[in-house]
């Protein structure tokens, strides 16, 4: 087991080393920071002295040693708008993404597993064709739009809820948390709810070969026999089958669901990071748009690992068979 | 679509001979209504787009045709020149149905020419990866397992940011995203076509790799292809239409239907509709339908669930 684990770990530290390059010598080549820190009045001298103070002098792979080395230490570099450390920055947005996406992640679940599992019990029913119809335009339709059209309809024309920004926040075990005050609460539902979307049909999708599958099997006959009620059945023996693979597939889509909450934060102005990075891209602020991306496959690293691991001590063949090759 | 019906051919030739694999397959596409008109709809669309320049009622692109002082005019009022803007008119005073047109010829030609190009490169490192095997197996099945393993979105971000606003440099950005899917899938089907006799007689025979791999393996590798790549298509459509959203991708000169939508967002708020409402209609229309024929398509050429 430890040799399995100090294996993965040895390839994660690999897949970040290497991604650090790919991403520091792609953002390296994006815009001029000299043109944006230098005001435009500034001569000759003073320029060439911000660009020293920079270490933009230097080759391109002294820059990426010197990043690298302080990345080590935590230090991500100083935002060029902000004049903050970008790290601290990003990590100043990371509850309010992380909030977005948790909401998202329990509508997905709370609202896919009961529909999924309907249209897998009656798939000829007009209501499971209506389920699987919704399920492939929340495939189709994409993310940003539909959280445009949820503006119009309940921001614009109804009235009913805010359309940008976070209301409230509560501190809550030192993180500011919006979702528990009503103010806080209204506003986090139209984006989560947009976030949740395609989660939502894919956790139906899930639910319901999972349910058709698990119906077939003789458990199920055995526990008809032994004349459990209905309820039971499916509540019981039906939910706990279906629930590996839906929460396998979700673990490793809470990544997917942070990463694609730039599109929705940008839509309702949802101050996060993925605003903070779509914003940096527009300012051609490099340190903050390499500081995201670092954090980000850090994250994908890690949550790759633990389902690895998890997998591992569940299903001893994976161990076992990575040892061989 | 030939590929797959010679495919089908040569399973059933020896019992089958009154039926045409090609009134099968298409008898059986035809049985999901919604497939056949969702394969309709796309026809018409695809016509709309390559016949733009004939259909529009103005040209979007013409800077002296197009007239700030006809900007965000509501749908049916009649713009400076004299023609009625049905849907519409958008912040810089194009025809929303003109620009919509346009739009979809772009979003379209991203989305199929990305989608054509990733297979290309899928198919050629897939059937080589799983016909050599060994070493270089499992290096190009590292490198695929490590891209998907980072979500499309953010991977196409990174590129754009890094390569610019443009037409060409949008689909350089979907195909680096989507060449993995193409190959992962293939090397599957590949592997298990490999060990089939065909292949060994092929090899008895000292036909060269070259020559098995494209002329022997390829054709009997295509019908899942052709499922993931209808698929991937809508997906590749989807997200252009994302990355236009926020403000890479397509330039503002060349809008594509995600950029229209983009523009649009800026008047949401002041009840101004439509500008966001219609491409938004009409990307969605695109993409449902192929998913529709892509999802029929993934049941027809499945042979587990033929009967």
């Amino acid at each position: 087991m430890s040799v399995f684990i100090i294996r993965r770990l040895m390839q994660s530290a690999l897949v970040v080393v290497i991604m650090s390059f790919i991403v520091f010598s792609g953002v390296f080549l994006v815009g001029d920071p000299v043109e944006i820190l230098v005001s435009d009045d500034a001569d000759q001298e003073e320029r060439e002295m911000m660009i020293k103070s920079m270490g933009l002098d230097k080759p391109f792979l002294v820059q990426y040693g010197i990043f690298i080395s302080k990345a080590i230490r935590g230090d991500l570099g100083d935002s060029f708008v902000f004049q903050e450390p970008a790290l601290l920055l990003i990590l100043d947005r990371m509850p309010a993404t992380m909030e977005l996406a948790v909401v998202a992640l329990l509508i997905a679940i709370v609202f896919g597993i009961p529909l999924g599992v309907w249209a897998g019990l009656k798939p000829e029913s007009l209501a499971s064709k209506s389920i699987m119809t919704g399920s492939i335009l929340g495939f189709s339709l994409p993310t940003f739009w539909v959280g445009i059209m949820m503006i119009l309809l309940f921001a614009v024309v109804l009235g009913w809820l805010p359309s940008t920004g976070r209301g409230d926040v509560q501190i809550i075990l030192g993180m500011p948390i919006s979702v528990f005050s009503w103010d806080g609460f209204s506003h986090v539902l139209m984006p989560a709810v947009n976030l949740a979307l395609f989660k939502l049909s894919m956790v139906i999708r899930l639910a319901r070969a999972g349910t058709r599958e698990v119906m077939h099997q003789d458990y199920i006959k055995f526990a008809r026999a032994k004349g459990l009620k209905e309820q039971r059945i499916i509540l019981v023996h039906v939910l706990k089958n279906i629930l590996i693979p839906v929460v396998t597939v979700l673990g490793l889509e809470f990544g997917g669901l942070v990463a694609f909450s730039v599109v929705t934060e940008t839509v309702f102005a949802w101050p996060g990071m993925g605003k903070l990075l779509i914003d940096s891209i527009g300012l051609l602020d490099r340190p903050i748009i390499v500081a995201y991306l670092m954090i980000i496959v850090f994250l994908f690293v890690l949550i790759n690992l633990l389902v690895d691991i998890c997998y591992s001590i569940l299903d001893p063949r994976v161990r076992l068979q990575d040892i061989k090759s | 679509m030939t590929t797959a019906e010679n495919n089908m051919e040569s399973e059933e030739k020896g019992y089958e001979g009154v039926q045409t694999p090609l009134r099968r397959f298409l008898s059986d596409f035809c049985e999901a209504k919604l497939a056949v008109v969702g394969f309709f709809t796309i026809l018409a669309i695809a016509l709309v787009a390559i016949m733009a320049p004939f259909i529009a009622p103005t040209d979007p692109y013409d800077l002296a045709t197009v007239s700030v002082l006809d900007s965000r005019l509501a749908p049916g009022e009649a713009m400076m020149n004299g023609t009625t803007a049905h849907l519409g008119t958008d912040g810089a005073g194009r025809d929303m149905v003109s620009a919509m047109i346009y739009g979809l010829r772009i979003s379209l030609g991203v989305g199929i020419g990305s989608g054509l190009i990733a297979m290309l490169i899928g198919i050629s490192f897939g059937l080589l990866s799983a016909y050599a095997g060994g070493k270089i197996d499992s290096i190009f099945m590292r490198i695929v397992d490590i891209q998907l393993s980072f979500p499309a979105i953010l991977v196409a971000l990174v590129l754009l940011v890094t390569l610019g606003k443009g037409v060409d440099k949008t689909i350089i950005a979907l195909v680096v995203v989507q060449w993995a899917y193409y190959a992962r899938t293939i090397r599957g089907t590949a592997l298990v076509e490999r060990r089939r006799e065909y292949i060994e007689s092929a090899v008895c025979l000292g036909l060269s790799k070259n020559r098995i791999m494209f002329r022997h393996l390829l054709p009997n590798c295509l019908a899942p292809m052709i499922v993931v790549g209808t698929m991937q298509i809508a997906h590749a459509i989807s997200l252009e239409a994302t990355l236009s959203f926020l403000g890479l991708g397509m330039p503002q000169t060349e809008p594509s239907l995600g950029r229209l939508i983009s523009n649009g967002f800026e008047y949401i708020l002041s009840g101004k509709y439509w500008i966001s409402v219609y491409p938004g209609i009409a990307l969605l229309v695109t993409i449902v339908s192929i998913n529709l024929v892509g999802d029929r398509l993934r049941d027809v050429l499945n042979p587990r669930l033929q009967k």
